[in-house]
């Protein structure tokens, strides 16, 4: 059997079988021999039992995006075949011990049986098995070993050299067995390391918002858990106190945003995470926030809803909560990175544009691109500067003037001699309430006209393909490599792309493209199609057609391909 | 008499009705700040929504007005990003202890090093005379036109029971007390809630200034750091007795929270620390 350039591993078992750590150590150890690796998981809301499962992809060019197909599925649990059969093909190579294997495939004659349990339990403890698993992976795919057993001491030097030695058996063990089923199988394998990738960077996507938000000088974070959104505020949370961070976990939304705005108020930067539901609560604050013109990022990692919904699935469904969130008009701005290395970059853009326009900042993410992560070059990685709009106040200070710059200058308390007063209600230009006509149209106009100035500094959206299409393919947020992937597969010399990373104000220069096209297609993983539906709002043009999905799971490559091919079929 | 410091120079359109206690509130708390020798561009006032929300406006310190209920989580977050700054929380017994309930519970388990004033006048104002959490039983309001069953809340107990850092009470009536209790709240060290009961004669038929007076009493000789016998006194109703119930000493948020326990620089004056990212980016490498 041949395996060619990428292939496709799915480890599956219940929650609290640690899936994840296989996936923690796989990912290092295939990027530290020379690989590519891709992976992403799917889990259940809870924390025992379920079946989880996570996607590796090792590959020869850098590959980014989720695949249905399976070459090698790893069974932890009797369930997990049933729960993939959509994506189990003839070709999927099953390892795994009999009672693990249901019965439906049984007879399946791809299916190696490895005698994980067995060899853990010789070694003096099931808890092995995860050490067993990732060393037969290991084998296969003839890594170095000793860079595993590098990483295991690491890992259990803490608990003992017993530990330690255990591991590295139960490691050796398993990489012994892969080097057999690699013979056993005469499975070719035909995928290149590379040296280089060696040194690379592996993120995901929820520590490429956190690290950018760090860039970025942001040094105060109020939240309340929620997932998908949790992971940023942990991640910074362990790193407070090195990076001068306060990272609060407060008592619910509405105090976390309304602290992020104190906190804004007083000249820090900062960051509230949430999701769906935490962010409904917070949509009275954002409009403080609006009034006041303080600035704060809001990072809302989707899932889907309504209500408390699908925890731990993955969706696009809030771009219109983002949008009208808020009661009253006021600008603000939503970015929807599509990669990780693009989240990194826009949760740096998103502070400095707070900073400077003075209004709140979406970063929406959702939990496939919070949980996705790959390997990326340092020059993907990119660090901005950190522009800095505040100003010394004077005696005669005035928070809210009116001039011709529109965005007042922003001093914050004791810095300066002047007294700074910011206010929710409608106010003059020191900060007092009004309700003087004159004065209510020009703080209305001040406001609101950011957004020219806002629009003007969009992030254009990313072209893809042949200037000469017929159709064009419009997405935004986290589907951009699915998208990309699935178009090149498919070739199609009239169809072109494009992809929002900003979906709030959206740059001009869509218009063209948008206005180019016989066919607009929107890709969205939505029920209704919101994005369609904004740029219809924004440049009058109709959807010719929208492929959605709303079953909170991502589209996978192959997905898409089959619904390019039956929409431009039509 | 009001010190001039605080006062903001320039006519001022005050909403306040006349012969409200919140005059009495603001100049207790000028010359409170006065005393305490702060100057205008030191301290920070963070009020909510509500008539008590608007003082703010009327006197020459720095201020954020809020939202209705949030002025302390925001105050918090502005104390902590500046711990040089006197940060004071301020609203009505509404916007404190119904809409922003929930916040001063978890602020007390907080115990940021701000003052929180709640004018508790027993009643709504700003929406017009309906039933606050402290209104008590049997009073009739628009909204309540058979009169109010719930029992009202306690926030002095409730503070007590939570070991709040320093609770006190007190009656706007009383100008030289107020200030006083406001000078010990402002310079105790962590959460002071300073409950300041006064007549809204607009809309509290009940508790008038008379009604305060001839039912409140200051403590004496009380042990501020018995909490049993502060427990004790915070449940008397006969007669309310005003003053400082208790305090205590606990951590303060700001002081406690990563960025602050080696580094005192405000972390609004801090700059990313590229290099510390960059390490933890390099750790990601293997
Ligand atoms: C979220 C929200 N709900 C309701 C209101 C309306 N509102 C304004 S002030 C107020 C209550 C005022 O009473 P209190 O807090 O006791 O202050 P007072 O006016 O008596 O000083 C209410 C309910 C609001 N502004 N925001
Ligand atoms: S409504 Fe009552 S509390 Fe408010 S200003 Fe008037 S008298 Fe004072």
């Amino acid at each position: 059997m041949n395996l060619e350039k990428e292939v496709s591993i799915v480890l599956g078992g219940a929650a609290g079988q640690g899936i994840q750590t296989i996936e923690e150590s796989l990912t290092k150890i295939l990027k530290l021999s020379g690989y590519n690796v891709f992976a992403t998981k799917e889990y259940m809301s809870r924390v025992r039992g379920g079946i989880n499962t996570t996607e590796i992809v090792i590959s020869s060019e850098k590959q980014r995006s989720f695949l249905k197909r399976i070459d090698l599925l790893v069974t932890f649990k009797k369930g997990v075949l049933n729960h993939l059969k959509d994506r189990i093909s003839e070709n999927t190579i099953i390892l795994g011990e009999k009672e693990n294997i249901d019965e439906e495939f049984i007879n399946n004659k791809n299916i190696i049986d490895i005698p994980i349990q067995e060899i853990s339990k010789n070694i003096g403890n099931v808890l092995f098995s995860n050490t067993v698993g990732s060393g037969i992976i290991l084998g296969i795919f003839d890594c170095d070993l000793e860079l595993f057993n590098k990483y295991l001491e690491d890992k259990f030097s803490k608990k003992g050299k017993e530990i330690v030695d255990k591991n590295i058996e139960a490691a050796e063990k398993g990489y012994e067995l892969g080097k057999k089923i690699l013979k056993d199988l005469d499975l070719s394998l035909n995928i290149k390391k590379n040296e280089k990738i060696n040194n690379e960077i592996i993120l995901s996507g929820t520590e490429a918002v956190a690290l950018g938000a760090a860039k970025a000088g942001c040094n105060f974070v109020s939240f309340y858990p929620m997932t998908p959104s949790t992971g940023v505020s942990t991640f910074l949370a362990t790193h407070s106190k090195d990076l001068g961070i306060i990272v609060e976990q407060v008592e619910d939304e509405i105090s976390a945003i309304n602290m992020a705005i104190g906190a804004g108020y007083a000249g820090a930067r900062s960051l509230v995470t949430t999701s769906g539901g935490g962010f409904s609560l917070m949509c009275e604050a954002v409009s403080l926030s609006g009034m006041t013109e303080t600035p704060v990022v809001i990072y809302l990692a989707q899932r889907p809803g309504p209500s408390t919904g699908l925890p731990t699935r993955t969706a696009q469904g809030d771009l219109e909560l983002a949008l009208y969130s808020g009661h009253g008009e006021f600008p603000k701005i939503i970015y929807a990175p599509g990669k990780i290395e693009e989240a990194h970059k826009i949760s740096q853009i998103a502070f400095n544009m707070a900073d400077k326009y003075q209004v709140p900042v979406f970063v929406l993410s959702d939990e496939y691109l919070a949980d996705t992560y790959y390997n990326l070059s340092d020059n993907e990685l990119e660090t901005l500067k950190k522009e800095n709009n505040v100003v010394k106040t004077s005696l005669d200070y005035k928070r809210y003037e009116l001039n011709e710059n529109i965005v007042s200058k922003r001093g914050i308390p004791e810095y300066g001699e002047g007294i700074v007063l910011a206010c929710g209600n409608e106010h003059d230009e020191f900060g007092d309430i009004t309700e003087d006509i004159d004065l209510i149209n020009k703080m209305t106009e001040k406001r609101n006209k950011k957004l020219d100035l806002i629009k003007k500094e969009a992030i254009e959206p990313e072209f893809i393909g042949n200037e000469t299409y017929k159709n064009l393919i419009v997405s935004w947020g986290s589907t951009f490599y699915l998208i990309k992937d699935a178009l090149e597969k498919l070739n199609l010399k009239d169809t072109a792309f494009l992809h929002f990373n900003q979906v709030y104000p959206i740059s001009d220069s869509a218009e063209k493209y948008l206005k180019n096209a016989e066919k607009v297609i929107n890709i969205e993983l939505n029920y209704t199609g919101q994005l369609g539906k904004l740029l219809k709002r924004e440049f009058g043009i109709e959807m010719n057609d929208s492929i959605l999905k709303y079953d909170g799971r991502v589209f996978a490559v192959e997905e898409i391909i089959e619904k390019i091919e039956k929409v431009l079929r039509e | 008499m009001e010190n001039s410091l605080f006062q903001r120079t320039e006519k001022l359109d005050i909403s306040w009705c006349p012969g409200c206690g919140n005059f009495a509130i603001k100049a207790s708390l000028s010359n409170a700040l006065t005393e305490l020798n702060l100057k205008p561009e030191n301290v920070a006032i963070i009020s909510g929504i509500g008539q008590a929300g608007k003082m703010p406006h009327y006197i020459k310190v720095n201020g954020f007005h809020t939202l209705h209920g949030r002025a302390i989580p925001a105050a918090t977050a502005v104390k902590a990003t500046n711990p040089n700054l006197t940060v004071i929380a301020e609203g009505g017994d509404g916007d404190m202890y119904a809409e922003g309930g929930n916040h001063l519970i978890h602020a007390i388990r907080r115990n940021p090093n701000i003052t929180v004033l709640i004018h508790n006048n027993q009643i709504y104002g700003l929406t017009k005379g309906q039933a606050s959490p402290t209104t008590l039983i049997s009073t009739k309001t628009p909204t309540q036109p058979w009169g109010v069953f719930e029992e009202p809340l306690n926030p002095i107990a409730l503070a007590i029971s939570l070991n709040a850092s320093f609770v006190a009470r007190t009656f706007s009536g009383n100008l030289e007390k107020t200030k006083e209790i406001i000078i010990k709240a402002i310079n105790h060290k962590g959460l002071s809630i300073v409950d300041i009961f006064h007549p809204c004669p607009s809309f509290n038929k009940l508790n008038t200034l008379q009604w305060y007076k001839e039912n409140t009493y200051f403590l004496e000789d009380h042990d501020v750091t018995n909490r049993k016998k502060a427990f004790e006194k915070s449940l008397e109703t006969e007669k309310y007795p005003l003053g400082i119930f208790y305090t205590c000493e606990k951590p303060v948020f700001e002081e406690v929270v990563p960025p602050y326990i080696s580094e005192k620089t405000p972390i609004w004056k801090r700059e990313p620390n590229l290099e510390k990212i960059e390490e933890i980016i390099n750790l990601k490498r293997s």
